[in-house]
């Protein structure tokens, strides 16, 4: 279970997170939604440890944890980006097993059977030779999402999972999606589509733009 | 025929001259132009200040006038160098620079989400730049690289004003006792070659290089 207490956050002293509240519980699926520029994706970023709050509290499992500087114990939350960011340089084996070899110190026989196993789930079978440039939009997400599994997360967070996609993909990430949450992952889904998050949600949070 | 085969062997030792400068050079300066570079994307602003000035001293100024400074003024303040240390040292200095400006450009193409990817994954900052970072700047630094090397085997020739003797040297010399222009198509040859063989090489990176985008 994640909490965040009275998360606030301020750029250049315009304050875009105030006092953010919210819960997601085990295995659930919380959708952050609101109109551009309302800090949907900044609260995000708090929560994966790419930016600093000013202040609030997280608690994972009711133990206070500080995202940003939390590197060194198990993994806690996998992110799937916007625009993906696979590695261009390398496979998309290479992209899947590189952190679970580097971080986790996997044997690589231990990584590639998991990489394997993931994208086979992930309808990627074959593919894993190929470098990004070679994967459709789709598979790219795709792959982003076997990349984050494979450090095994307690938690996962998308930004703006279908804004990359074509339309009659969405259908697809919503699948997705909906299969890892009856493999019990707990989810976080930043979106501005309404009908999208309304469809996979448990739970709603609404953000509004700051005046 | 006869008189190519009586001058080639000066010839040939200058090239030992022109290619161990080249070489050595090359695997000095382009390490130290990656980590030169890496300081000029850094937010410490003394460091990148200083970075600035020496680059901008060694762009601003001549090579040969490097090579004179270092060979006859460092003396003067008691650094004395031999003449190939001398020509050495020129050298990587002002060949670090360019590299770190070519080095700084590629690191500034990396998009920040490369960086950020990397970090929620928990890769460190050296695994990240050794697997992620590098290998993206080096294929897109490649040409501009390749052309500075092509560059380097040619300045190599400068090395003639503090009086080593190299490739360009040896053909002079040829050329001023025995007043013919031969040995000078020979020294022409003779880099030619040498620039066929880094282009060939440059040719076989780019394209192992080419494999992803």
């Amino acid at each position: 279970m994640l909490e965040l207490k009275n998360i606030t956050k301020r750029f250049a002293g315009k304050l875009i997170l105030d006092g953010v509240n919210l819960t997601v519980n085990d295995g659930q699926i919380l959708t952050i939604v609101g109109p551009s520029g309302a800090g949907k994706t900044t609260l995000l970023r708090c929560i994966s440890g790419l930016e600093e709050t000013d202040s609030g509290d997280f608690f994972l499992d009711g133990q206070p944890f500080n995202p940003v500087t939390n590197r060194n114990n198990d993994t806690v939350i996998g992110v799937v980006f916007q625009d993906f960011q696979l590695f261009p340089n390398l496979t998309v084996r290479q992209n899947v097993t590189l952190a679970p070899t580097m971080v986790l110190k996997q044997t690589k026989g231990e990584a590639e059977a998991t990489a394997q196993r993931l994208l086979k789930q992930l309808n990627l079978d074959g593919k894993a030779d190929l470098y990004p440039y070679e994967l459709s939009g789709g598979q790219k997400q795709r792959v982003a999402i076997v990349r984050a599994l494979a450090m095994r997360p307690k938690l996962l967070c998308y930004d703006e999972p279908t804004s990359a996609l074509d339309p009659d993909l969405r259908k697809e990430v919503e699948e997705i999606i909906l299969k890892l949450k009856a493999e019990g992952m707990t989810q976080i889904v930043v979106t501005h589509d309404i009908p999208f998050a309304e469809s996979i949600a448990d739970q709603m949070l609404r953000v509004e733009a700051k005046s | 025929m006869n008189y190519v085969s009586q001058i080639l062997p000066s010839l040939i030792s200058g090239t030992g001259t022109t290619l161990s400068i080249f070489f050595w050079t090359l695997i000095i300066s382009v390490p130290l132009g990656i980590l030169v570079g890496l300081g000029m994307i850094t937010n410490f602003k003394p460091l990148t200040w200083l970075i600035d000035v020496y680059v901008w001293l060694m762009r601003g100024t001549p090579l040969l006038l490097q090579l004179i400074f270092v060979f006859y003024g460092l003396p003067i303040i008691g650094i004395v160098f031999q003449r190939y240390d001398a020509a050495l040292f020129a050298f990587i200095l002002n060949y670090t620079a360019y590299f770190a400006e070519i080095f700084r450009g590629g690191l500034q193409a990396i998009p920040v989400g490369q960086y950020e990817s990397a970090r929620v994954l928990r890769l460190t900052n050296w695994q990240t730049l050794r697997t992620i970072v590098i290998p993206q700047v080096v294929k897109i630094v490649l040409p501009s690289i390749g052309n500075e090397v092509i560059n380097l085997i040619k300045d190599s020739s400068l090395v003639y004003v503090i009086g080593l003797g190299d490739l360009l040297r040896a053909g002079n010399v040829a050329m001023a006792r025995d007043v013919t222009l031969v040995p000078m198509v020979l020294v022409a040859v003779i880099y030619l070659l040498l620039t066929a063989v880094c282009t060939v090489v440059l040719k076989r990176l780019e394209k192992h290089y080419s494999a992803w985008r």
